[in-house]
């Protein structure tokens, strides 16, 4: 147990992923917000303010050039998630059945926050992020290289569906980061550990 | 370069972009002559991502082809212009020049290039900027050209020239490709201005503005000619 109570709440590998993760994102969706107003999928486009770019070619050279930290900083994500049982650890077991009293719980403000251990809400909020990471690169890619890699294109039901499919991960994941962000803004104390590491409860006796 | 506009809604505006990264100074390649950091930045990623699609490229792998049923009706125009300013090819004086690393340089007409064993495809066009149509052509598959006039096939770039000001160029393994093709009809018919007229490349393994339209000339060569997209900053191997 004492052992177990000297481990950060955050491993450094996990922060420093977290961070350049943080970065990826931000310009993949600015950059991806830009590359949608050439040819919007819907009636609305992005405001250039909140594009990154100023014009599609820089907005696809941003977008290309942000997806391989994207890409090689989640894969090396998934390898250590694995690898170091931070998954089984964190978010293993999923409780669906728990998920609507503790968000209802979560909503009044009655669910205690515990340090280091997530509750069911979250850890089904954290796997579908990374389902939604997931398809968005698949989808991405099936986009990008519907010949050579055809069969993620074919996959996901050919070119125009697999648009869509993008659009739809991306909105998953801003809606993730909405929730995440203000989240972090109504609970503080939770920034310090993903920047520090932190201690879980119990080592600071 | 923007003058500093430093009023609240263009701060908020950042803020919720999440991006002191927007405001990074010039990232946008506005000035492609006078490189800053961003822009250098987004120049050698988009020379790793030339190399990384000509590994993925292979000459076995081939464009999707469609069924006559799934062609898109009323074909749809682009150009760096309106329609109204594309420009006319007179077709009975037309010569394709050729220059560069090629044995047999004599320029070729549309009866010459006629003459040849056509190829036609129903195939996809996807622009870059992510609408995609679905369109037939024929021409002479520009492989089997490269080697009747002896052009030196080990070389790097084939460059196109164009009659309305328009230049682009591709790398030689997407050239030898079985579907990269000089077209020379569209849905049937021998190309219109708006499409191209006389002869266009049809590339389907390749974003549609690397498919440049009334081709005044052709050159072979190991020197990179870039484009008119790709000089403003657009990805130049643009492969799909």
């Amino acid at each position: 147990m004492v052992k177990e109570s000297r481990r950060p709440i955050h491993p450094w590998p996990l922060r420093v992923m977290h961070w350049l993760n943080a970065v990826a994102i931000v310009m993949m969706i600015g950059s991806g917000w830009q590359i949608y107003n050439a040819s919007p999928l819907f009636g609305f486009t992005f405001p250039l303010l909140i594009t990154i770019g100023g014009w599609l070619g820089a907005g696809i050279a941003w977008h290309l050039a942000f997806l391989w930290l994207l890409v090689a900083n989640g894969l090396a994500y998934l390898l250590w998630g694995w690898l170091s049982g931070h998954f089984r650890r964190k978010l293993w077991p999923i409780s669906i059945t728990a998920v609507p009293s503790e968000l209802w719980a979560a909503l009044r403000f009655k669910l205690p926050h515990q340090r280091g251990r997530y509750n069911a809400v979250q850890r089904l909020l954290y796997a579908g992020v990374i389902v939604a990471g997931i398809v968005v690169v698949v989808s991405g890619l099936a986009i990008w290289k519907p010949v050579q890699l055809w069969f993620f294109t074919d996959l996901l039901g050919g070119y125009v569906v697999a648009r869509y499919v993008h659009f739809f991960a991306m909105a998953a994941i801003v809606g993730f980061l909405v929730i995440h962000v203000l989240l972090v803004a109504l609970v503080p104390k939770t920034l310090p550990p993903m920047i520090f590491g932190g201690r879980a409860e119990g080592a600071e006796q | 370069m923007k003058r500093l506009d430093l009023n609240r809604r263009r701060l908020l505006g950042r803020a919720l972009a999440l991006g002191a990264v927007t405001a990074l100074p010039a990232c946008n390649y506005e000035d492609p002559a006078h490189p800053d950091l961003a822009d250098r930045f987004l120049h050698a990623m988009s020379s790793w991502n030339d190399r990384m699609q000509a590994a993925l490229f292979s000459r076995h792998t081939l464009a999707p082809t469609f069924s006559a049923a799934q062609i898109t009706r009323p074909p749809r125009f682009n150009a760096f212009y309106d329609i109204s300013q594309a420009p006319v090819v007179d077709p009975a004086t037309y010569q394709l020049e050729l220059s560069g690393q090629i044995q047999e340089t004599a320029p070729w007409s549309l009866a010459q290039l006629r003459a040849l064993q056509q190829e036609s495809q129903i195939t996809r066009l996807i622009c870059v900027e992510g609408w995609r149509v679905i369109g037939q052509w024929s021409g002479v598959p520009l492989g089997d050209f490269l080697k009747r006039i002896g052009a030196d096939t080990t070389c790097k770039y084939v460059s196109f020239q164009c009659a309305d000001g328009y230049y682009s160029s591709i790398d030689m393994a997407s050239a030898l490709h079985p579907q990269t093709i000089l077209a020379l009809d569209f849905l049937g018919a021998p190309l219109t201005p708006a499409f191209g007229a006389p002869l266009r490349l049809r590339i389907p393994t390749k974003l549609g503005f690397k498919n440049p339209k009334s081709v005044m000339s052709m050159s072979v060569g190991n020197v990179y000619t870039g484009g008119y997209w790709e000089d403003q900053g657009y990805n130049w191997f643009s492969g799909s």
